[in-house]
Order: structure tokens, then sequence, then C-alpha cells
């Protein structure tokens, strides 16, 4: 059954933008973390983590360092033993199952490609190790290759690459297997920045090109969860503190902590929660009254925080529905293809984004800024969920 | 002369430097050369005319060709015995976690500094004819003779010296062991490679400088060794080394014993050579030896 629909999911894989790759049958598998749990010793790093990675998506575990990420990954993976619960990729329950029987690609951080191997043989680990005959290694190595652009390095030695060439071989190894589903921790975090937009431009061709593979990407980077993935787990000390699509979580966190994680937010406290129609509500910060979305539904009266992303903020003239607030300067940073401005209004400082002014404004003058109600939502603090 | 003084000036420097090598050479010459030189002399002839005869008897006789062949086998087999002893034992503390790997390690390290005759001594109480374990067999099963009684043979001295000399392989091996990369290792197994293929297609590559350099070091104490022999004092093993003390000692044939000496240290410089060759050729660093 599992093959039926492996079958049916590679279809779309047969793509003309498929031609530099092979088009072939990379299966798609659910990965299914159910109530896993993971100790060492007295300390617990992973808690009862519930998460699903469906067939042919992209999700991506973001938070903090320590946070567990690795953790879940190498649970998949099979070398970290969950102390409860069950991991399932696809129909198969492999929480009991040793990591060579679990049929997975997996791609780390320092590339670990086997360094008295030449790149082909890398390639080609994973095949002899199930036992493929010398034919479908020869004909299988150039494809991987291939399809990372890496064909003409098949001779080379790992240490004779760039750290971004190795990075491509190390993809290529873990594909060489079709496998149902790959995991990724941190893969571009040894790159430069350059490099590290480039693979991430590779990474998302490399997905439509194989619709079917189910990723499971842990990064600490949010661009490349934002970029990448189709979802996107926030963890902090082993839980998973925020899940859900990628825009509508970077739109409306559900909590304090996915809101600065997750890109930079303004996090005004409010008080006073009123309905206002149209889906909105209104809400009072100081002597303003504002208006917001109420996207997790907020009990009226609640003291609560209003979510303000660095570019929702616009100056100049304003419709007459926008939330007003006014301020006085305190420092103006100039980033090249932004201009930074930090704003205390209210005995609050706000940071606003916005395209490079010509005459920015001078620390100590007043600034009137405004935003959309439809941009901004209301989010609870966090000691409603912990 | 402004030639002169320029040219001078970098000259006067390497004549300092080099006379700090005068001493060294000096003490080497004293304890190492001299005494060497008086073996070489004695075997190539003594007081007398310079001749070669001495060597010619010597080598073709039936005891000094039994004793380098006895030699031969010996090391041959105690370091095939101590890299494979070495490299099991290496992997099972580096790569099979359980408590107390590192003290097992460090166990094993201390015995490189125990005197090598200590182990056979152990040895001779434990396999012994009056040892722990024929006693035992007497006394269970009325045996009349000691059932077990491979220790007087070249057997007893193989196993001695594996035991003896394990840890000189092990040491460089846990060295590389700990700095292969755990990942490559969890790459390997989710691409499906179960343990024997990992061990063979990542671990032994890795591992082959250190064994190589461990394992020649091996067979150069073990072509060299003199003490454990002794020790088990079996009668038909009768090594290089042996062969000298007995000439030399008990025979007062000190030509002879000269003759065999020079052969042994002309064995163990080309393994020496060797050993170093092996070294430089995988990079001291690489290989985790000294
Ligand atoms: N083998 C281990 N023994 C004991 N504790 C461990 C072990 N491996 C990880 N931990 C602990 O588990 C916690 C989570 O580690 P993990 O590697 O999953 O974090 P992470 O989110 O991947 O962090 P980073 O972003 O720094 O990679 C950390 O506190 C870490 O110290
Ligand atoms: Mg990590």
């Amino acid at each position: 059954m599992v093959q039926a629909m492996v079958m049916e999911r590679s279809l779309p894989a047969a793509t003309p933008s498929a031609s530099a790759a092979p088009a072939d049958a990379v299966g798609g598998s659910r990965i299914g973390f159910e109530n896993v749990s993971v100790t060492y010793g007295s300390l617990t790093v992973l808690q009862s983590l519930t998460l699903t990675v469906n067939p042919g998506e992209i999700v991506a575990l973001i938070g903090p360092s320590g946070s567990g990420k690795t953790t879940a990954l190498r649970a998949v993976a099979g070398f970290v033993r969950p102390s409860s619960g069950r991991i399932m990729i696809g129909d198969r329950d492999v929480t009991n199952l040793a990591p060579y029987d679990r049929k997975i690609g997996m791609v780390v951080q320092n590339y670990a490609l086997f360094p008295h191997m030449r790149v082909e043989e890398n390639v080609a680990f994973g095949l002899r190790a199930h036992g493929a005959s010398e034919a479908v290694v020869r004909a299988r190595v150039p494809e991987c290759l291939a399809m990372v652009g890496m064909g003409a390095y098949a001779k080379r030695y790992p240490r004779e690459l760039s750290g971004g060439q190795q990075q491509r071989i190390a993809i290529a190894r873990a594909l060489a297997n079709k496998p149902q589903v790959l995991l990724l921790d941190e893969p571009l975090s040894a790159l430069d920045a350059q490099i590290r937009r480039s693979m991430l431009d590779e990474l998302a061709k490399l997905h439509r090109d194989l619709p079917a593979l189910t990723v499971l990407y842990v990064t600490h980077d949010q661009t490349e969860a934002l970029t990448l993935a189709n979802h996107i787990g926030i963890m902090r000390d082993g839980r998973l503190k925020a899940f859900g699509g990628a825009q509508s979580l970077f739109r409306n966190p559900p909590n304090r902590f996915a809101a600065e994680f997750l890109g930079r937010a303004n996090l005004l406290p409010v008080n006073d929660l009123q309905p206002a129609g149209e889906g909105r509500v209104s809400v009072r910060f100081g002597a303003t009254v504002l208006k917001a979305r109420n996207h997790h539904r907020l009990a009226k009266g609640s003291d609560c925080l209003l979510c303000v992303r660095p570019h929702d903020f616009k100056l100049g003239s304003s419709r007459p529905d926008a939330n007003r607030l006014s301020g006085v300067v305190r420092s103006v940073q100039w980033q090249g293809d932004v201009h930074n401005v930090v704003v205390e209004v209210a005995g609050e400082c706000i940071r606003l984004s916005s395209a490079p002014m010509r005459e920015p404004p001078e620390p100590g003058a007043s600034l009137d800024v405004h935003f959309d109600p439809a941009d901004v939502t209301v989010v609870p603090e966090d000691g409603a969920d912990g | 002369m402004a030639d002169a003084a320029i040219a001078g000036v970098p000259a006067s420097r390497p004549r300092l430097d080099s006379f700090w090598v005068v001493p060294p050479l000096l003490i080497l010459a004293a304890l190492f050369f001299y005494p060497l030189s008086l073996i070489v002399r004695e075997a190539l002839g003594g007081n007398e005319a310079f001749t070669l005869s001495h060597f010619s008897e010597v080598l073709s006789s039936r005891r000094f060709l039994d004793g380098l062949y006895n030699t031969i086998i010996i090391a041959t087999c105690a370091t095939a015995g101590c890299i494979v002893l070495g490299f099991v034992l290496s992997l099972v503390i580096a790569f099979v976690p359980f408590r107390g790997a590192k003290s097992v390690a460090r166990l094993i390290d201390t015995f490189i500094a125990l005197p090598t005759f200590l182990v056979t001594l152990a040895f001779t109480f434990i396999y012994g004819s009056a040892g722990l374990l024929n006693v035992s067999l007497i006394r269970l099963f009325g045996f009349d003779l000691p059932p077990v009684d491979f220790l007087y043979s070249q057997w007893g001295v193989i196993l001695a010296e594996t035991t003896v000399y394990t840890p000189f392989v092990m040491r460089p091996l846990l060295a590389t062991f700990s700095q292969i990369d755990q990942a490559q290792i969890e790459v390997a197994s989710s691409l499906g490679a179960k343990p024997l293929r990992i061990i063979r297609q990542i671990i032994l590559p890795a591992a082959l400088p250190a064994l190589v350099a461990g394992g020649s070091l091996c067979l150069l104490l073990t072509v060299n060794e003199f003490g454990i022999v002794l020790f088990i004092g079996a009668k038909d093993v009768i090594t290089l080394p042996m062969l000298i003390y007995s000439k030399a000692i008990q025979e007062f044939d000190y030509t002879t014993a000269c003759v065999i000496a020079v052969v042994n240290v002309a064995l163990s410089l080309s393994l020496y050579t060797l050993y170093r060759l092996i070294i430089a050729h995988f990079g001291g660093n690489r290989a985790g030896v000294v």
C-alpha cells in the first residue's frame, strides 16, 4: 500500500523541470512523532513530542541551541531511543528498528563524507550496503551526482572539494538509495552566507524535482525555515512551542516565544480587549486604542500582546482606519536596503524597518507611525500556555 | 672586502650551532657505537686478520638457522596476535558504549609500564605445570600428567608476547578511534550499512596507519624479546637473543655470539627503518603515534 502511494506520488516528478535530474520514484512517506520523549539520565531533552510531517512536505524544526532539535531528528534516524512514545515512518513503527533498517537519508552539518573514498564511492556506499549490483551502481551514481550538479567531480576525494561542494555530495549520497524521508541537520550552517543562499535555492529546486520526498529540516536559521518549509515547528527546552504553516506561524504567532523566534517582532503590552466588529478587536495601549485581528480568539477583557512586525509600521500619510502611534526617535540605523528606526512610544521602544529613506528622521525628533489592523494580531502572554 | 664581511656573518652561525651536536654524539659514541664496533670487530676476526669465515660458518649452522626461524615465526605470530587482539579490544572500548570504558583504556595503558617478565610469571602461575589450571584439572579429573602444557612451547611464548605487546597497538588505535567522526559512522548506518561493513569500510581504513605503525613496533620489540623467552624457559624455543645469551654466557663462544648479535642488530635496524618509513608515509600525527 505504501508502495502504491509512492508510485502515485512520484508521478509529478516527471515534469519538464526535472529534466536535469532523473525523474525517479524517490518515495514519499509520512514521518510521525507520537508522544516521543527522550531522556539522558535524569535530564529530559524531548518532552512528549507529537508532530507529523506529511508525505512530500518539508517541515523545519527551529529553536535555540539545546532545545532538542537534533535529538528529535536523531530519534527518527534511530540514534537515540525514545524513553516513551512511537516513531512512525509511513505505516511502519520504526521505534525499535536499527538505523540501517530505516531506509532514510541523512545529511549533517559537517558533511561527514568518508575521507578515504572518492566522491563516486561515497555516493555508491548506500547502494552497495543494500546489495545493489555494480550495473545499478554505475547507472545510479552519475544520476545522483547530476542531481546536485557535481557530475564532473566523481573522481575527486572529499578533501579536494569546497565546503559547498562537499555538502552537495553529502546530499547526493543521502538520496542515492531513493529514501522515503530525508533528514537534514543544519546542512548549511557550516557554509558562508553567500554560498548558503545559493544552496538554499538549490535545495528548494531539488525538492521541486523530487516532490514526493518527505523532509525534516533542523536549523537555527529562520530564513532557511521560512524559505524552504511548508510547516515550521518551534522548539524550546525539549518541547514543541509552536507548529503551523510557515506563513500563518509568521503572521499569527501563538505566543511570545514564537513571535520573537520566528522573525523580529514588536510585542506591545495591551489590555482591555473588546470586540470591534468585522472579526477585529480593539485593545488599549497606554492611552491609545488600537485595532487588530484576534486570530487566537482571546477572551474579551483580557490582557495580551500586540504583535507588530517591524515592516508593518509605515511612515507618512495614513488611511483613516489605520492604527496611529506617535513617539520620539531614539536611534536610526542604515543597513543598505533598509533603515531600522527605534521609536519610543508611551515608554515602550518599538522597532520599525522601512525602505531606505532619502531624509531619515533625526534622533530626538518626534515621529508619527501607523499600521494596518489587518497586518497585526493579538497574542496571548506566554503564561497562558507555559 | 664587503663581500667577505657579508659572507662571514651567516657562516659563523652554523659553526656555533653545530657545536651542540658534539656532546650528544660523544655520549652516543661512548655508550652505543663503541660497544657495537667491538662486537662487529669480534665478529670479523677480532685481533687476528679480517675474515668473513666466522660469518659463513655461523650463518650456515643448524642452530643459527633454527634460531632465526624461531625468531621470525614467533615475532610474526605474536605481532599478528597483537594486531587482531588490539584491534578488537580497541573497537570494543571505543565504540561499544559501556560504563568504565575510559578506565579500562587507562588500565591497559599502564600495562606498558610493567616489566615484561611479570606477565610471564603470572602465566606460569596460571598455565604452568604446577599452575592453577593444571592443578585444578588434575584434582578434578585425576590426570597423571599436567593436561595443559602449551606454555613451554612456541605457543606459550607467542601468547605471552601477544599479551605484553597488545597495548602498544591499542595506544595509537585508541587515539585514532577517538578522532573518527561519529557522524561518519551514523551516516553510514543510516545508509544501510551494518556494523561489520562499517568496521571494514569506515573504521579500518581510518585505523590503517595506526595499525601498521603499532604492528611494526610490535614486530621490532618481539624480534628482540629476551626476558619473556627466558622466563618461560621452553627448551626447544631458541630465538636469536637466546642464542646470543647461551653462546656468550654459557659456552663462552664470544665470536659466534657477536656474529649473531650483528645479524640481530641488522634485523632490528631494518625493521626500525621500515617503521619510520611507514610513519613518515602516513604522517605521525594522523597515526597518533610518536
Ligand atoms: N548524548 C547526550 N548525553 C547527554 N545529554 C545530551 C546528549 N545529547 C544531547 N544532550 C542534551 O540534550 C539537549 C538537546 O540537545 P540537541 O542536540 O537536541 O539540541 P539542539 O536543539 O540540536 O541544539 P543546537 O541548535 O545547538 O544543535 C541539550 O541540552 C544537550 O546537552
Ligand atoms: Mg543540533
